[in-house]
C-alpha cells in the first residue's frame, strides 16, 4: 500500500521490541467479539489510476458551472479566482500544517490570520474580526448566541430577507438551546416592518443585505431602533464581493457582522468548504466565538503573532465556553486573504462594479421579455425575477437547454406558496454578453 | 515563571538580543512585513477592465469612504505568501507527533480529485438532475462510513468535529423530545478526560454537564458510571479510544447500563483512526459518533481547517438526522432539503456539507480499501507502541506498561526536580527540527505529553525521533536546564509573550499602530 512505509520485516522487529507476539496483542482491551466481527464486504486497495478512473466517472456526471452559462447564486457565487491563489494554498507548509498551537514554528499561518482579520474588519467596517468560522450560516447561528450572552436576553428576530438556510440554522440552534426565535415571512420586496417588532425582550435582529432576493437594504433605522431598545443588530452578508461597492454594515450601525467569504478565493465546491466571517465591536471581543490571532513580541522583542484570548474557548472553559468551536476555516481564509490582497482596494471596487454592471445589463434586457418581471428594485449582482407559472419548472427547462439560470425560490421556501413563481438570478464578472443572450433565449423558450 | 498549564507568564530570562543581520533575515529565513505595510490600494495583481459607465441601482447605499485595503502585484504577492509559508512546520517537512490530532500524510491524489471541475465547479443549488455524480459521491462516502462503523445512518453536513458532536447531540435531544422526556432528561455525563468540545457541546444544546471521573488506569469503569445514571440523564459522551490513547475496555457494559437507564450513548470518534477497518463502533452499542475526516481519512488540516465531521447514527436515532439527506428515487438520487414532513431535527448549515472533503476522504478510502485501512490502523498503533516501548525507561508513563492504541501518553513525573517543564521539553524539540507532541492534554495527567506518530512514519524516521527524545531526556536529567528553558533558539521566533497578547489584545493592524 503506497502510503504505508513499514515493511513486514519492520513490523516483526517492532513487535519484538515491544515484547508482544502479534499485532492483536496491542488491541487486547477490545472485546473479542467486536474484534472478530469487523467491517465486511468492502473492496480492497486500489492504484492511483483506478481511483482516478472511479472519481472522474462520478465527476463527469455533473454539469459544471464553467461549461454552461451560469446564473446561480443564493449564498454561493461563481467568480474568477487567480491561478496563483490555488498554487499558494497548496504549498505544503500551509496545506499540511496544524492549528498554530506552537507559534514559534507557525508564524506563517498566524501572520496571514492577522492580515485576514484586519481585511475582514476593514471590509465590514467593524473594529475586530475573528480568524474565520465554518461558513456564513454557522457564523450567523453563533452570532445570535453571542448576542444572547451580551444582552442577557434570549429572543432573536430574523428578517424575511435572510437566506432561508441561514434562518433554519438559527432556528435549529435556538430551538435546541431553548431560546426564542421569530423568523418573518419571505420579504421579497424589502417592505417588512421590522421596527415595530423590536421590543425590550429582543436580543438581536438579524438582517441580510443584499438580502436573499437581492435587495440592498439600508440598515441605519433598524440599528437605531435596536440600540434604543437595548438590542443588537446582526448584519448578514452572503456575497462579500458586494462590500466592495456598498456602504459597510459597520457604517450603518451593525453590532455584529457575519458573512460568507466564499466569493473571494474559494470555488463553489458543491457547498463547502467555505469560509465564515464574523466581525464586531472591540467591546464585545471577549464574547466572540472562534479563534483569534493577536500581535505580541518574542523573547528577542521581535513582532510576532499568536492565538489569543483562548480563555473564551472550549479547551479551557469546557461547558462555560463561548462556543464549542474548535477550528476555523484556515485554508479557505488563506485563499480569501490572498485573493483580496491580489485585488487590492481598487481592484475589488472595479470587480464589484463589474458585477453590478452585468446584473444591471441583464435586468435591462429582461424588461423586453414579455411575461417576466424583475421584482427587485435595487440590487448588487443578484435579483429576483417573476416568471409565469412555476419557477422550478422554468429553471429545469433552462437547464435542459444547457443554461443554469438561477435558483427557484420554491427550493428554499417550499411551504410558501406565494413565492413559487419567483427565481433568483445572479450575475458576476464571469458572465459574458453571450451568456446573457443565451439566458434570455433559454428563458423565452422555457416559458 | 509558568502558569498552571506550564505556559510562560512573562518573557523568558534570556531576553538579551542575539546578533541579527542588517535585514533581520537569517539566510533563508526572511522577515516579512504585513501586507498593510508593503501594499498600496491602487496596486492590483488582477487585470480587469473598468465597466462602461452605467446607472447604479444600489438604493443610494454606494460606499463613499475608502476602506484602506492594500493590494500587491502578482510577483509581490507570491513572494509575500511564499515567505510566510517558510515560517511554518508541516507534515510534509517532518514528523508531526501531535497526539489526538492525527497528522498523517495527505496524499496529493486527493487534492487532484477534489479539484476535478465536476466536483469543484458545481453549485450546491444546481438542479439535482445536473449533479447526480456529486450525489453519487456523497452516497458512496455514506456507504463506506456506515459499513466501517456498523451504523444505520449518516448525517454528512456537519462542518467539523465539534459541529458533528453538536449534530449527534441534537439528534439525541430530538429523540428524547419525541419520547416526551425533553423536560426531564437534561443531564449529560462527560468524563473528565474528555476533549473540551464535549462539555461545551452539551452546554450549547442546553444540557447540564455531570463529570465522570477517570479511574487510576485512565479509563472510565462501568462501576463509576452506574451511580451517575438516572431518569434525568439524556446521554453519555465517551471518547473511544479515549484521550489517553486507551481503549475504554468496559464500553459494552457502559453502553448497556446507559441504555437500561433510557439514555443514549454518544461516542466521540476523534480517534476512530485507531479502530478503522478493524472494529465497528456499532458493535459496541453506541448511538451516535462523529468522524473527523481530517484525522482518520487524511483530509489536510490546512493550518486549522477546514475540517469535516459527518455523524453516524444508530437505528434509534436515524430518523432524526438533519436535512439535507439523500434518498434514492428510482434510478436517481434525491437530496431532501426540507425538514417539513420528516422527523429531521433541523439544519446544521447552509447547503450540504464539506463536499471538497468528501472527495478527498473517498479518494483516501478507495486507495486504501478495507485491507489498507486495517493495515493503516495497525501500523498507527504499532508505531505508537514502539515509541512507548523505546522511551519508557527514560520518560514516565502515567498508566504503566499496558499497551496503548494510536498514541502514547507520558507525564512529567520524570522531569520532577529538573527545573524543566513539559513546555520547555516541547520547545527544545523544536530546535531539533521536530514539531512538539501535544502538551498538557489530556488534563487528567500532570504535564501530559501525548505522542501520536501515525502510520505515515517509516521505522528509520521513528528511530531518529526516539534517539532525539532520548538524547533530550538525558540532557534534561544531566541538568542542561538552559538548553530547555530558553528554547527554541533556532526557530523563526523565540518564545512569545502570550500573556501580554491576551492582556492587551491587538487583533488587527491599524494605521495608528504604524505611526506608533
Amino acid at each position: 500500500m503506497r502510503y504505508l512505509p513499514l515493511t513486514d520485516d519492520d513490523r516483526a522487529l517492532m513487535l519484538a521490541r515491544i515484547g508482544v507476539a502479534k499485532i492483536d496483542d496491542l488491541f487486547a482491551d477490545i472485546p473479542a467479539g467486536a474484534l472478530a466481527s469487523g467491517p465486511k464486504d468492502l473492496p480492497p486497495h486500489r492504484s492511483e489510476m483506478e481511483v482516478e478512473r472511479i472519481l472522474k466517472r462520478m465527476a463527469g456526471r455533473n454539469l459544471t458551472a464553467s461549461t454552461a452559462p451560469f446564473f446561480i447564486g443564493c449564498g454561493a457565487y461563481k467568480h474568477h479566482v487567480p491561478a496563483s491563489v490555488d498554487h499558494l494554498i497548496q504549498r505544503s507548509e500551509f496545506l499540511t500544517s496544524y492549528t498554530p498551537y506552537q507559534p514559534e514554528i507557525a508564524q506563517g499561518t498566524l501572520q496571514y490570520l492577522f492580515e485576514f482579520q484586519t481585511q475582514v474588519a476593514l471590509l465590514t467596517g467593524m473594529e475586530v474580526a475573528n480568524s474565520s468560522m465554518y461558513d456564513g450560516s454557522t457564523a450567523c447561528g453563533e452570532a445570535v448566541l453571542m448576542a444572547h450572552r451580551l444582552t442577557k436576553r434570549r429572543k432573536a428576530l430574523v428578517s424575511g430577507g435572510v437566506h432561508p438556510h441561514y434562518a433554519q440554522v438559527v432556528q435549529t440552534v435556538s430551538h435546541m438551546a431553548g431560546d426564542e426565535v421569530e423568523v418573518l415571512p419571505a420579504d421579497v420586496s424589502a417592505t417588512e416592518d421590522l421596527l415595530s417588532l423590536i421590543g425590550p425582550d429582543v436580543s438581536c435582529v438579524v438582517v441580510q443585505s443584499p438580502d436573499v432576493f437581492g435587495n440592498v437594504r439600508d440598515l441605519t433605522a433598524i440599528a437605531d431602533t435596536c440600540h434604543a431598545q437595548g438590542a443588537l443588530l446582526i448584519a448578514v452578508v452572503t456575497e462579500v464581493m458586494a462590500l466592495g461597492l456598498l456602504r459597510s454594515p459597520g457604517e450603518m450601525g451593525a453590532d455584529i457582522v457575519v458573512g460568507e467569504g466564499q466569493s473571494l478565493g474559494n470555488g463553489l465546491n458543491f457547498g463547502g468548504p467555505y469560509v465564515g466571517l464574523l466581525a464586531t465591536r472591540q467591546a464585545y471581543v471577549r464574547q466572540m466565538p472562534g479563534r483569534l490571532c493577536g500581535q505580541t513580541v518574542d523573547a528577542d522583542g521581535r513582532r510576532s503573532f499568536v492565538l489569543t484570548l483562548s480563555t473564551r474557548e472550549q479547551h479551557i472553559r469546557r461547558d462555560k465556553a463561548t462556543s464549542n468551536i474548535c477550528t476555523n476555516s484556515g485554508l479557505c481564509s488563506l485563499a480569501f486573504t490572498i485573493h483580496l490582497t491580489l485585488l487590492g482596494e481598487n481592484g475589488l471596487r472595479r470587480l464589484a462594479r463589474t458585477n453590478h454592471a452585468n446584473a444591471c445589463k441583464l435586468a435591462d434586457q429582461l424588461s423586453a421579455v414579455p411575461q417576466v418581471q424583475v421584482v427587485t428594485q435595487s440590487f448588487f449582482n443578484e435579483f429576483t425575477l417573476r416568471v409565469p407559472g412555476n419557477g422550478a419548472r422554468v429553471i429545469e427547462a433552462m437547464a435542459q437547454q444547457g443554461v443554469l439560470g438561477g435558483v427557484p425560490v420554491s427550493r428554499l421556501l417550499p411551504e410558501q406558496s406565494h413565492v413559487q413563481d419567483l427565481i433568483i438570478v445572479a450575475n458576476t464578472e464571469v458572465n459574458s454578453d453571450d451568456d446573457r443572450a443565451r439566458f434570455i433565449d433559454a428563458l423565452r423558450a422555457a416559458i | 515563571m509558568s502558569s498552571a498549564q506550564g505556559r510562560p507568564t512573562a518573557i523568558g530570562e534570556s531576553t538579551k538580543k542575539h546578533k541579527v543581520s542588517f535585514t533581520g533575515n537569517r539566510g533563508l529565513q526572511m522577515e516579512e512585513p504585513l501586507i498593510f505595510e508593503g501594499g498600496r490600494p491602487e496596486v492590483s495583481g488582477v487585470d480587469l477592465a473598468e465597466p462602461e459607465p452605467f446607472a447604479m441601482r444600489l438604493n443610494g447605499l454606494e460606499r463613499d469612504t475608502p476602506m484602506g485595503l492594500p493590494g500587491l502585484s502578482e510577483p509581490e504577492a507570491m513572494r509575500h505568501y511564499v515567505r510566510l509559508s517558510q515560517k511554518n512546520y508541516s507534515i510534509d517537512a517532518g514528523l508531526y507527533p501531535l497526539g489526538s490530532c492525527t497528522m498523517k500524510h495527505n496524499p496529493r491524489l486527493n487534492e487532484a480529485m477534489a479539484r476535478l471541475p465536476g466536483f469543484a465547479d458545481v453549485h450546491p443549488l444546481q438542479p439535482q438532475q445536473s449533479v447526480q455524480g456529486a450525489l453519487e459521491l456523497m452516497q458512496e462516502v455514506s456507504h463506506w462510513l456506515m459499513a466501517l462503523t456498523g451504523m444505520s445512518a449518516v448525517a454528512l453536513s456537519p462542518k467539523a468535529g465539534a459541529h458533528g458532536e453538536a449534530c449527534g447531540m441534537m439528534a439525541i435531544k430530538a429523540a428524547i423530545a419525541a419520547r416526551g422526556e425533553a423536560q426531564t432528561r437534561t443531564v449529560v455525563l462527560v468524563p473528565e478526560s474528555a476533549h473540551g468540545t464535549n462539555p461545551a457541546t452539551a452546554a450549547l444544546i442546553g444540557f447540564t454537564v455531570r463529570p465522570v471521573p477517570a479511574g487510576p488506569d485512565g479509563t472510565v469503569s462501568a462501576k463509576t458510571v452506574a451511580p451517575l445514571l438516572g431518569p434525568e440523564v439524556a446521554a453519555i459522551m465517551l471518547t473511544n479510544p479515549n484521550t489517553c490513547g486507551l481503549f475504554e475496555s468496559e464500553i459494552v457494559e457502559i453502553a448497556e447500563l446507559v441504555h437500561q437507564a433510557g439514555a443514549y450513548f454518544y461516542c466521540d470518534g476523534a480517534n476512530f483512526n485507531a479502530l478503522v477497518g478493524k472494529v465497528r463502533p456499532g458493535d459496541l452499542g453506541i448511538d451516535a459518533m462523529h468522524i473527523n475526516l481530517h484525522k482518520t481519512f487524511s483530509t489536510p488540516h490546512g493550518g486549522g481547517g477546514p475540517g469535516a465531521g459527518p455523524v453516524v447514527l444508530s437505528q434509534r436515532l436515524a430518523a432524526f438526522a438533519p436535512v439535507p439527506f439523500l434518498r434514492a428515487q428510482g434510478e436517481s438520487l434525491q437530496l431532501v432539503e426540507d425538514a417539513q414532513g420528516t422527523q429531521a431535527f433541523g439544519r446544521m448549515t447552509a447547503f450540504h456539507g464539506q463536499m471538497g472533503m468528501f472527495v478527498r476522504a473517498l479518494s483516501y478510502i478507495l486507495s486504501h480499501g478495507v485491507d489498507g485501512l486495517k493495515q493503516a490502523c495497525e501500523d498507527a498503533v504499532l508505531n505508537a507502541n514502539y515509541i512507548k516501548a523505546c522511551l519508557s525507561d527514560v520518560m514516565s508513563l502515567p498508566f504503566g506498561q499496558r499497551p496503548c492504541l494510536h498514541e502514547a501518553l507520558f507525564d512529567d513525573d520524570w522531569l520532577k526536580g529538573s527545573g524543566i517543564t513539559t513546555l520547555d521539553f516541547a520547545k527544545a524539540m523544536i530546535d531539533e527540527g521536530y514539531h512538539p507532541m501535544t502538551v498538557y492534554f489530556p488534563l487528567v495527567v500532570h504535564g501530559a505529553m501525548l505522542i501520536e506518530p501515525t502510520e505515515s512514519e517509516s521505522l528509520a524516521s521513528l528511530n531518529l525521533f526516539i534517539a532525539t527524545l532520548r538524547e533530550l531526556a538525558f540532557a534534561a536529567k544531566n541538568g542542561e536546564v538552559e538548553r530547555f528553558t530558553s528554547a527554541p533558539h533556532y526557530a523563526p521566533r523565540r518564545r512569545l509573550d502570550e500573556t501580554g497578547a491576551a492582556r492587551t489584545p491587538v487583533l488587527r493592524w491599524s494605521p495608528l499602530q504604524a505611526q506608533g
